[in-house]
């Protein structure tokens, strides 16, 4: 950004809550369906229909708060927000204003700018205020393509119409597009951490919008702000955030004034667009919803709601630094999911030692899943096979490059360590005699390599191993073939 | 058969001994809606072939074996704001085009499985915005004991269908008054339960925090009957409430010895018709010689109810009329150019006068700016009006007013005069603000001959109290006369 400048962002997410039936009605929310296959009067707004409160909304709202460390109201309030729209069956949208589910919140997450090349450069701690999380209904869908006589009729599907919805606001606390771009996946992975949404963007299942403005370093005015909407991934959320960045400042540069407006990001041409403009300002005429009585969650049931909550992210990777003495990155990566996280600490259980299964599960693990397309939770070798397998390792049975083969065996075939070991005759050789067996063998063969060895070029040493080893089909301990083959050379 | 013997448990006894077939009580109630409709438009739709293949099929239940039903063959009236699946909904709108709602009410289903037939759905004010009936698009209901005359709204149909004898019972709605007002102008009960006593799911929204399904009958009785059937928590519904239903039937004991009958001598000077107060004077006497006891009470903010109410009413239809857009069902101008085009004017050619009156008043009470001194005061009175009822049953046991400052206006009186009109629910409206019952009772009749009703309010979820009250007066007192429309005295031999 240029010198000079400050960018002030906050960011409004909706999160689609994972329950099996709608905020106010026993329709399903099931994604997919044929349109309108999933609607009663209730969603479809039916005169004299009424909504009731589906219980299930509220234990995950309470879960989704209390993980991004928010102060869940014992009393909240239903209320209308009033709006014409084809997609919004009845006229006036059930959100939460005034008294809203939650609030007061404050997170500290890790964030870091990046380079050219998208790489982070310096992590560092960074706190972020959450203003509220309330709870809502999702609006139906306009569609407007792929249906007879397109251009002269719009069509609505209103599966998705009462779909429950955290909506989770925060103070203008962001000053990068990085810092938002953090805020979110870590928001992202806190909610699928605690089975609250599955937060998923292209599904639609989350969804982002960023309020932008700039000013001059030293101003205490905020600038005039700019609502950014359809950022269909966190990546285009933070591109988008750039290029306004960049719009609003040669704007002002050049004499310009930013505009209040609503602006959508084009991927495709890589900018901001503004959104068509309203013929005036809403007023949504909020007021409290009078079909449904205020909403009471006494501290009992948070409290249970609390008591089931798995370890918060957050804490879990500092628990991994200390604990397992894993360098920050390794336990970033290990806490990413928590399907991994908790496939790590079984894995951690039934192995010799706590940074090797770091070591193995991130590298050699990982890459297997990531192939296959699968989490952590469907992986075919099991915490407690992978724990054997670096337990035979460690008793010096098989060498680590065996045991690389075996694990990819393993993940192909679902057999155990023991199993694939066997069959390939894998057992690592470890009697001395043997090995100096092979190592007298190696060295009378090369006579050369010998004289030029001792001629001081140590180089060679490695060329020895290699010999070694080969000899052995790979089955010789690496640590005794050096120890042998040293001290032989040097005879 | 006399007025005062076609009721409820008559009908029963006359089925149950053969004297009338349960096809045709049915049927003559059938006759005389559609005979009398011409001179009282009190119908919107009848349902001669479901009503009467409702009957025949509860006959053969019967002649199975199957009994014990406490509504068998009751013809009932609902409104035309209340949903009965496979019958329209027009909520006296132009609005709702040909909608028929693909469900029932519950506390229609209640009634329905308790054996009561519904015969037709009932005129009422569009979307029971009136206290004249006048505003339905689909013209005035007239009153059965003057034609000429209004039979009050909103749920004029229903009234009108009762007092004239078409139906012994029928099912209105009440948002300020609009079930016991009309009740006291054709001369019968109307009784308005405790807010969440009866679910309103299925009851097409006016305004949501004082919309009530109520209940008219010739005599308190019936009325209790249909309560009877009909209340109790419903799970559709939010705000119904999970209260203990007791024994309605059983309450009617007669004894009010004791009772203490509080009486807001404020409110009765001002705009009171001398008729009215003469004959609430003397119900007022009546209680008195019936062992109740009789004292003045002060509700110092009753005199604001109708402001407050129009605030919070009209806020919440501006939102709850809101679906009627055109988009999903109902009436949709043709030939609009564009989706703005199309809701400005489905809007406009579908509501009448009153309705978009009300919305833009709505509209702007809860506009940015004007939400304060407006919504939310009103609010804040609506609780200082709460605060006033439980100081008054802190000495009383029931609170006596008139139900309307006059007896039934003449048609065209008062159109062209909405605040007049507005004042009609003076006596009724903090009922539905503050939730308690309210009944309406007939008093006698004026001396041009039209009916006077009295009104009773009591706590929170004593419908029984409230009930044995006026049934007490009501016994003691019965209208023995009957309206110049009638079906009773036309079929009486």
């Amino acid at each position: 950004m240029k010198d000079g400048w400050e960018t002030i962002i906050g960011l409004e997410i909706h999160a689609q809550l994972s329950t099996e039936s709608k905020i106010f009605c026993g329709c399903s929310t099931r994604f997919g369906d044929e349109p309108n296959a999933n609607t009663c009067p209730v969603c479809l707004g039916l005169p004299g229909s009424l909504p009731v409160l589906n219980r299930r909304v509220v234990e995950l709202g309470a879960r989704a708060a209390l993980a991004l460390g928010l102060q869940i109201n014992e009393r909240s309030i239903f209320a209308r927000k009033n709006y014409f729209y084809p997609d919004l069956p009845k006229g006036y949208q059930i959100s939460q204003y005034d008294q809203p589910f939650s609030e007061r919140g404050e997170l500290e997450i890790m964030t870091a700018e990046r380079d050219e090349g998208g790489h982070p450069k310096e992590w560092r701690p960074f706190r972020i205020r959450i203003t509220r999380l309330h709870l809502e209904e999702d609006a139906g869908k306009n569609v407007h393509e792929g249906l007879p006589d397109v251009d002269r009729y719009s069509y609505i599907d209103l599966n998705r119409a009462g779909t429950p919805l955290a909506e989770i606001v925060t103070e203008p606390d962001f000053r990068s597009s990085w810092e938002a771009y953090d805020y979110v996946n870590y928001v992202r992975r806190a909610l699928q951490w605690v089975g609250a949404s599955e937060a998923d963007m292209e599904k639609g299942n989350l969804r982002c919008e960023a309020n932008v403005s700039v000013r001059r370093i030293g101003d205490e005015k905020f600038g005039t702000k700019v609502e950014l909407k359809n950022l269909n991934s966190v990546r285009f959320m933070q591109r988008a955030i750039e290029y306004e960045i960049e719009r609003q400042i040669n704007l002002i540069e050049s004499g310009g004034r930013v505009v209040q407006e609503t602006r959508l990001w084009d991927e495709r041409a890589q900018e901001t667009r503004p959104m068509r403009s309203k013929e005036e300002a809403h007023d949504y005429r909020y007021f409290p919803e009078p079909d449904l009585p205020p909403l009471v969650v006494t501290g009992e049931f948070i409290e249970t709601v609390r008591a089931t909550m798995p370890e918060l992210p957050g804490a879990r990777l500092r628990r991994f630094v200390d604990e397992y003495k894993l360098s920050h990155s390794d336990a970033s990566l290990l806490t990413s999911e928590r399907a991994l996280a908790d496939y790590y600490e079984r894995a951690v259980k039934a192995s010799p030692n706590a940074r090797a299964a770091a070591n193995w599960v991130r590298s050699e693990l990982l890459r297997e899943l990531e192939a296959a397309n699968l989490s952590a939770e469907a992986s075919p070798v099991s915490p407690e096979e992978l724990g054997r397998l670096l337990h035979t390792v460690e008793e010096g049975k098989i060498n680590a490059k065996q045991a690389k083969d075996v694990l990819v065996e393993m993940f192909k075939t679902g057999k155990s360590a023991d199993a694939v070991i066997q069959e390939r005759g894998l057992v690592q050789m470890s009697d001395e005699g043997e090995i100096d067996r092979i190592v007298d063998e190696v060295i009378t063969a090369n006579p050369k390599q010998l004289e030029q060895y001792r001629a001081g070029k140590e180089a060679l040493f490695g060329f020895f191993v290699g010999q070694v080893m080969k000899a052995s089909k790979g089955k010789a301990n690496p640590k005794i073939v050096n120890e042998r083959l040293k001290a032989k050379l040097s005879q | 058969m006399p007025l005062s013997e076609y009721n409820v448990e008559s009908i029963r006894s006359r089925i149950a001994s053969g004297e009338e077939s349960l096809r045709d009580t049915v049927n003559r109630s059938l006759d005389a809606a559609e005979r009398l409709n011409e001179k009282l438009n009190a119908f919107l739709e009848i349902d001669r072939k479901g009503a009467l293949a409702r009957a025949e099929e509860l006959s053969a239940n019967q002649q199975a074996g199957e009994s014990g039903l406490p509504l068998a063959g009751v013809p009932l009236a609902v409104k035309d704001n209340i949903c009965v699946r496979g019958l329209q909904a027009s909520c006296g709108s132009r609005i709702l085009g040909p909608y028929h709602p693909p469900y029932s009410a519950t506390v229609v289903e209640r009634l329905q499985a308790a054996g009561a037939v519904v015969v037709g759905k009932t005129n009422l004010d569009e979307f029971a915005m009136g206290s004249s009936n006048e505003n339905s698009a689909f013209g005035v209901v007239r009153n059965p004991w003057d034609t000429e005359r209004v039979p009050g709204g909103s749920s004029g149909g229903s009234a009108a269908a009762v007092a004239a004898g078409i139906v012994p019972v029928a099912l209105g709605s009440e948002t300020g008054g609009s079930v016991r007002q009309p009740a006291a102008l054709c001369g019968i009960v109307g009784l308005k339960p405790t807010y969440g006593r009866l679910s309103r799911y299925g009851l097409v929204a006016f305004a949501s925090s004082l919309d009530h399904i109520s209940i008219f009958g010739r005599n308190v009785r019936d009325v209790a009957e249909v309560l009877q059937v009909a209340a109790g928590r419903d799970p559709l519904d939010a705000t119904s409430a999970d209260v203990d239903v007791p024994d309605y039937k059983a309450a009617l004991t007669t004894d009010i010895k004791g009772v203490r009958i509080g009486v807001p001598r404020a409110l009765l000077s001002e705009g009171l018709d001398a008729d009215v107060s003469e004959r609430i004077e003397a119900a007022i006497e009546a209680y008195r010689e019936l062992g109740a006891e009789v004292i003045d009470i002060e509700l110092p903010h009753a005199k604001y109810c109708i402001a407050v109410y129009y605030v919070i009413a009209t806020a919440e239809a501006s939102s709850n009329l809101a679906r009627f857009d055109g988009v999903r069902y109902g009436f949709r101008a043709e030939e609009a150019k564009n989706l703005r085009e199309m809701y400005r004017r489905t809007r406009d050619e579908g509501f009448g006068a009153e309705v978009k009156r009300r919305i833009m008043l709505g509209t702007f009470v809860l506009s940015s700016g004007y939400y304060d001194a407006y919504y939310r005061k009103a609010q804040q009175v609506r609780t200082l009006l709460k605060i006033d009822f439980e100081h008054a049953f802190g000495v009383c046991d029931a609170i006596l007013t008139p139900t309307t400052p006059t007896p039934a206006f003449l048609i065209g009186e008062k159109v062209d005069d909405p605040l007049s009109m507005y004042l009609n629910d003076i006596y009724t409206c903090t009922a539905n603000l503050v939730g308690v019952p309210g009944i309406s009772v007939p008093c006698g009749l004026s001396k041009d001959g039209l009916p006077v009703g009295l009104q009773l309010m009591s706590r929170h979820w004593d419908e029984a109290g409230l009930l044995n009250l006026a049934h007490a007066y009501e016994s003691k007192h019965p209208l023995l006369e009957r309206p110049r429309v009638s079906a009773l005295s036309d079929s009486t031999s």
